[in-house]
């Protein structure tokens, strides 16, 4: 499944400065879809280049990220369990304190 | 708070000759210029949990562009308690983000991150630096939110934030969540009171200091330290030693000082054998054979990483190593005053 990842609010720096990833990734097996839960456990094995911990707490994203599929917060959408369909774009972004 | 050079990349309120005066006297003076006819009042305090509840009521309307987590916990939980509209900015390097709270019945600062960061992840303009465009745009932006608001026309920011990204020239705007009936503070069960918020430590709360004066930390014994000036005396003496610098590699491009080595704390504990054949280089250079070997100094900028590395080569046996006190700041001010500080 082809997908749009985007890092921002400095999450790009676990990610070797890259902020936009164009990526393939593929379902455990073919019946289940793919959900948000399995994409961060993607994203941590393949993307993350260091300080993981920046990145997720547990199994979800650490506090102070937001996530975004299609341009809407994941909240919305049912967080972990927030299914993907091929071309959705994910943003993972920091929130800023400067000013 | 006064002006400091830095603050000018900052901010298109405020200008040179203002420079040491306090933010206030120069933000003030600078809106005068425009309209004289607007009425100003000048709080020149810092914002506590003591005097918040107190100041914040007089307006109508509160606009957030501080610096720092606890402070925007503070000021969002204070509008909660007040039920004031708070329109909140935020900038960083080459990204601002702009949203509406607690306006509306829309979600406040706690609905959307109900547990505060790790404060590693906490980045202040001071530290990371940020391009001055980038929060006079997001204040310009933030002011624009506060008329429509003040005019009751358009669709304000709530529910929805705008992140401006410089570097790629792009403005996204993103549906957020709205108000969380779990939230501690304006959920539908809580009941934050005005004594509650006087007595949140928000300091705690978010392990992070409301202060602008940066971290100073103290984490070793006197013998794994030493000052600039020794340092320098040593060096003139010509001890034979190796100086790894753990700024990222950015930093180190901006100013070094000569033969550092640049080995960013992110990657120390990786590139550990390149401090050992740097040690053994110098040892064979300098060494005349009576001497016990070279001396392992760490310097950063501010003298806290530079701390926790030698914490690190401590651990892995490197016993020589010693952090260099106050870091590049402190080199500046006591041994080379041409080195320029950022």
């Amino acid at each position: 499944m082809q997908l749009t990842l985007e890092f921002g609010g400095g999450l790009e720096l676990l990610c070797a400065s890259v902020k936009i990833h164009n990526v393939d990734v593929s379902p455990n097996n073919e019946v289940d879809k793919l959900t948000m839960k399995d994409l961060l456990v993607w994203v941590r094995a393949n993307l993350i280049k260091e300080r993981p911990e920046m990145f997720m707490k547990d199994d979800s994203v650490r506090p102070g990220v937001l996530v975004l599929v299609n341009d809407c917060d994941w909240e919305l959408s049912g967080q972990l369990d927030t299914p993907l369909e091929e071309k959705d774009v994910v943003v993972f972004i920091s929130t800023l304190h400067g000013g | 708070m006064k002006i400091e050079f830095s603050a000018f990349s900052h901010a298109v309120i405020h200008t040179e000759a203002y420079i040491g005066q306090p933010k206030v006297k120069s933000a003030a003076a600078a809106c005068r210029l425009i309209n004289s006819t607007i009425q100003i009042v000048e709080h020149q305090e810092a914002l506590r949990t003591s005097n918040a509840l107190e100041i914040l009521s007089q307006y109508d309307i509160i606009v957030d562009a501080t610096d720092n987590a606890p402070s925007r916990y503070m000021i969002s939980d204070c509008c909660v308690v007040l039920g004031k509209p708070l329109v909140s900015g935020a900038a960083l390097g080459l990204e601002g983000q702009l949203t509406v709270y607690n306006h509306n019945r829309g979600p406040c600062y706690r609905c959307l991150f109900p547990t505060p960061p790790p404060t590693t992840a906490c980045q202040r303009c001071a530290d990371s630096g940020v391009l001055g465009v980038v929060p006079g745009i997001i204040c310009c932006l933030q002011a624009l939110e506060a008329i429509k608001i003040a005019s009751a026309v358009g669709e304000p920011l709530s529910e929805r934030m705008l992140l401006f990204d410089a570097l790629s020239a792009r403005i996204r705007i993103v549906k957020i969540r709205g108000r969380s009936l779990q939230c501690e503070v304006c959920g539908e069960n809580s009941a934050f009171t005005k004594q509650q918020f006087k007595d949140f430590d928000y300091e705690k709360f978010t392990q992070s200091p409301l202060s602008a004066a940066p971290l100073m930390l103290n984490l070793l014994p006197e013998d794994q330290r030493i000052h600039s000036r020794e340092l320098k005396e040593r060096i003139v003496k010509g001890e034979a030693h190796v100086l790894v610098d753990v700024r990222p590699a950015h930093h180190f491009k901006i100013v070094s000082l000569p033969n550092a080595m640049n080995i960013p704390l992110s990657s120390l504990e990786s590139r550990l054998a390149e401090i050992s054949s740097a040690l053994k280089e110098e040892e064979k250079r300098k060494l005349s054979g009576f001497e016990s070997g070279a001396s392992l100094y760490v310097i950063c900028r501010r003298g806290n990483d530079s701390q926790r590395a030698v914490q690190l080569l401590h651990k892995v046996g490197f016993t020589s190593a010693r952090d260099i006190i106050g870091g590049l700041e402190a080199w500046a001010r006591d041994v080379d005053p041409n080195i320029p500080t950022y």
